[in-house]
């Protein structure tokens, strides 16, 4: 028999080390996953790599997929830290978008100056505004925020969807059941081949390290994280506190929205997101909500979704490799973290041995 | 008597909890016929030696011995066959249930419940005992003493002839308390062996026959109660020679000056609408302790938290001439009201466990620097300075709170509650689970403050500490304020009658 032992505390550096591992055995799972599949594991991932960084043009794609998710990532970051499960990002990317959209088309005459930050603006609120409902739902009658986040996503997506097939329908597109597309002056600035929407993800990386490092409302939230009675304790408005959290994250996940719109698609569909709300929640927490480690993670995880396209195209292995490859990272190093705290020793004798220390 | 062979015997026991060495070499060994009491600050081992005894943990290593034959407890159920029963300081009871189901659940039997068989059965054992309890009653309905009873009658329910109690008195009144020790004599005639796990000395002297002293896991020793005294046993446990004198200074104009904090008519009800404050009114004045003494549960809690705004109360709260009823905590924390409550689990309110000392220390100040970034340079000054004051055992001031012990713990929190100056205390269970020493350490705070002028409001759980610590004790039970007595005119008894809810009886009885 085995039996589980709480173990003394690692040092720092045991920790990085074995998080390392857990990345080195998540990869050689995958390949083993891979050659089940039947192909050759070690051409799939140096395809993979070469799909994602091979040349100008899938740097340039990696980069595309990797704003959204960094975006999205710090935007359920804000939440997480408060112990909000927002798993409502997709939702709010999309009714982000829509803010967008709003803005675009009714206020089309505006110059490009003065129509993208309105876009922009309009996004934070309705994104921001999107996550209000469960976060009020929750203050006023404890709703779990998990459920009614989820379910908001497909509100919103089908809210998209009714957008495309009804009012926003583009009559010029022959019967064809798509959107119209933004004014010419709502495309997002490029700088060579990219859009900008990079140094708008980077800056707001910057913005929510100081928002949960140093300012009173990170300090709040991640007071209100941790023990909700102490913040009430303490004097903290906890109401306000969720509210104004919640705006943000919401408001992030928004801005994905409107990037995504006024980069690359100039328009808006029901798949725009490609599902990144969801895989952000795993970038969030494998960067453990730290927003600096989340630049590389969701580097990381773009490499994975544009080399797993590009294997679908050259090798004809399925891009959802990618997706498995994902999980299977997750699954390791969130199963490390077990191993951090307790190991497993050998034991003769039947056993349990994970209770506190009695007094 | 004392020559009698030894009945259980434990040898070399060493028992690791990560790097925790939580028994370590450790020697006990119980009578038939005895009370043994198994004497030790908090943290010394004593209650994981008993889980070992009544299967609950296993050793690493050391033998147990019962009747002179080895065991090895897989489980509780072992434990049990050998006839071993713990009674724990959480009782374990099912609280819809009656005593009788409650007693007799989880027993070998036929699949049809024989009502008429059980009740006879443990009818007799209480005869035997001199237990007292209604079998037929729902637990939810008894009292703290009803339901240990019921807790001890469901070990010798199950044939248990060597009887475990974990700390048994510490909810207790002081009637509650001889009720139980006439119990457990009686249990000693019976040739029963029985372990009561204290760390309280008066205790240990009225009850026991022989006491084994543990300090930091180790076993100091064993000794006849009789040849023994409270100071002897005292540097056993601690380890030095130390007074167990309370000091009460007696601060000029303290207990006639203004009051500070005038409550008046507080009530205050829970979630089901039940008042679990009725109609409270007291003063705390400038310069004093007022202690609270009542039954756990008896609305402490909400008495607290309705104080400083953390729950909807009627009635009025005047702090220096103004009502404070209503206002949100925020602004009653500037205002200068400080509360504290220690729960069983010694972080829930109060402190961040996640969060390192110095975010800990500006919890209630970081409002109070201007900009949108809080004053972390402050917090390491403040958090240094506390740190220092109160000798607060940490690597560094950015060590995380919940890697601390449980004392530097309570030393943070009170320290950074003293370190905002306020004009009146509000503290619950301070030196909860607490060490003799570090016990001693915030008497001493609380003291220097009120030498300051500072009004205390102190809500304890040993009425020996507020009888010594206290200038004027407050009784209440359930809800209700029984009588506000001056500590040094009063006796245990009175305290204890008065937390049953027994008004005015008190003079009489004593």
């Amino acid at each position: 028999m085995f039996k589980i032992i709480k173990r003394p505390p690692l040092a720092e550096g045991r920790m990085f080390v074995l998080r390392i591992l857990a990345v080195v055995f998540a990869i050689g799972a995958s390949m083993a996953i891979i050659a089940l599949l039947g192909h050759d594991p070690f051409k799939v991932m140096l395809e993979m790599i070469r799909g994602s960084v091979g040349s100008a043009y899938r740097i340039k794609e990696t980069i595309n997929k990797m704003v959204p998710l960094l975006t999205l990532s710090l935007g359920v970051c804000v939440a997480y830290k408060m112990k909000f499960w927002n798993i409502g990002a997709e939702g709010q990317f999309y009714m982000g978008a829509y803010g967008a959209g709003l803005v675009a088309f009714n206020f089309s005459h505006l110059p490009s100056y003065l129509l993208l930050p309105a876009m922009f603006a309009a996004g934070v609120l309705t994104g921001g505004l999107w996550a209000l409902i469960p976060a009020l739902l929750k203050a006023k009658w404890e709703t779990s925020e998990t459920l009614v986040t989820l379910m908001l996503n497909y509100v919103a997506i089908r809210w998209v969807t009714y957008l495309q097939y009804g009012p926003w329908r583009d009559p010029k597109a022959a019967g064809l059941p798509r959107m119209m597309h933004f004014p010419e002056t709502a495309d997002l600035p490029k700088i060579g081949s990219i859009h900008i929407g990079w140094i708008i993800a980077l800056f707001l990386v910057i913005v929510i390290y100081f928002l949960i490092r140093y300012s009173k409302l990170g300090y709040e939230i991640t007071v209100m994280g941790e023990n909700p009675r102490t913040a009430e304790y303490a004097g903290m408005n906890t109401f306000r506190i969720l509210l104004v959290a919640i705006m943000i994250s919401g408001g992030i996940c928004g801005i994905a929205g409107v990037i995504q719109a006024t980069g690359l698609e100039h328009s808006i569909s029901p798949v725009l997101s490609s599902g990144l709300g969801f895989t952000a929640i795993i970038t969030a927490w494998l960067s453990k909500l730290q927003p600096v480690t989340l630049v590389s993670v969701s580097f990381l995880f773009a490499m994975m979704l544009q080399g797993g396209n590009y294997l679908q195209s050259v090798m004809k292995v399925p891009s959802d490799v990618a997706g498995v490859i994902q999980g299977v990272i997750l699954f390791f190093v969130l199963g490390s973290e077990f191993f951090t705290q307790y190991k497993i020793v050998r034991d003769k004798r039947q056993g349990e041995e994970t209770r506190k220390v009695g007094a | 008597m004392t020559d009698r062979a030894a009945y259980v015997q434990m040898e070399g026991i060493c028992k690791t909890f990560g790097v925790v060495k939580a028994n370590d070499q450790v020697d006990f060994s119980v009578r038939k016929g005895e009370i043994h009491a198994l004497l030790g600050e908090n943290g010394s081992g004593k209650s994981t030696l008993m889980n070992m005894l009544s299967g609950i943990y296993m050793p690493d290593s050391g033998s147990i011995n019962i009747g002179g034959k080895p065991c090895h407890f897989h489980s509780p159920k072992d434990a049990i066959r050998h006839g071993i029963g713990m009674v724990h300081q959480h009782f374990k009871l099912v609280d819809i249930l009656t005593a009788k189901e409650n007693i007799t659940a989880g027993m070998p039997g036929s699949f049809f419940i024989k009502n008429k068989g059980m009740t006879e059965a443990i009818g007799n054992i209480a005869k035997k005992y001199g237990l007292q309890v209604q079998a037929d009653r729902k637990i939810y309905n008894m009292s703290v003493g009803e339901k240990q009873t019921v807790e001890i009658l469901k070990v010798l329910y199950r044939g248990a002839d060597i009887l475990i109690l974990d700390e048994p008195t510490a909810v207790l009144t002081p009637q509650e308390t001889d009720a139980l020790f006439n119990i457990l004599r009686n249990m000693r005639r019976e040739n029963c062996a029985i372990i009561i796990i204290t760390h309280k000395l008066n205790e240990v002297m009225e009850i026991s026959d022989r006491v084994t002293v543990l300090r930091k896991g180790q076993s100091i020793g064993t000794v006849n109660t009789s040849e023994t005294n409270a100071k002897a046993l005292t540097e056993m446990m601690v380890g030095r020679p130390m007074s167990l004198e309370i000091q009460r200074p007696a601060v000029t104009g303290g207990a006639d000056s203004e009051p500070l904090l005038d409550v008046r008519d507080l009530t205050i009800e829970n979630q089901e609408k039940i008042k679990v404050i009725q109609n409270v009114s007291f003063q705390v004045r400038r310069g004093e302790i007022l202690g609270v003494a009542g039954i756990a549960g008896s609305g402490q809690k909400e008495l607290c938290e309705g104080i400083v705004g953390l729950q909807k109360v009627s009635g009025k709260v005047i702090f220096k001439g103004e009502d404070l009823a209503g206002c949100k905590p925020g602004n009653i924390i500037s205002k200068g009201i400080s509360m504290s409550f220690i729960p069983e689990d010694r972080l829930g309110m109060g402190l961040v466990g996640g969060l390192d000392i110095v975010d800990n220390v500006l919890l209630k100040s970081y409002r109070k620097t201007k900009g949108l970034f809080v004053d972390r340079k402050q917090g390491v000054s403040m958090a240094e300075s506390i740190v220092r004051r109160f000798d607060i055992s940490t690597p560094g001031v950015h060590h995380q709170v919940s890697k601390l012990s449980g004392g530097n713990i309570q030393k943070v929190l009170l320290g950074r509650e003293v370190s905002l100056n306020p004009s009146v205390i509000i503290t619950a269970y301070p030196t909860r689970g607490l060490d003799i020493g570090a016990s001693y350490n915030i008497y001493d705070v609380l003291n220097e403050e009120k030498k300051k002028g500072v009004g205390i409001l102190y809500i304890g759980e040993d009425l020996d500490v507020l009888l010594e610590l206290c200038d004027r004790i407050m009784v209440i039970h359930q809800g209700e304020l029984m009588d506000i007595l001056p500590a040094s005119e009063t006796t245990k008894e009175q305290l204890g009658l008065l937390m049953l809810g027994h008004r005015g009886e008190g003079a009489d009885h004593v």
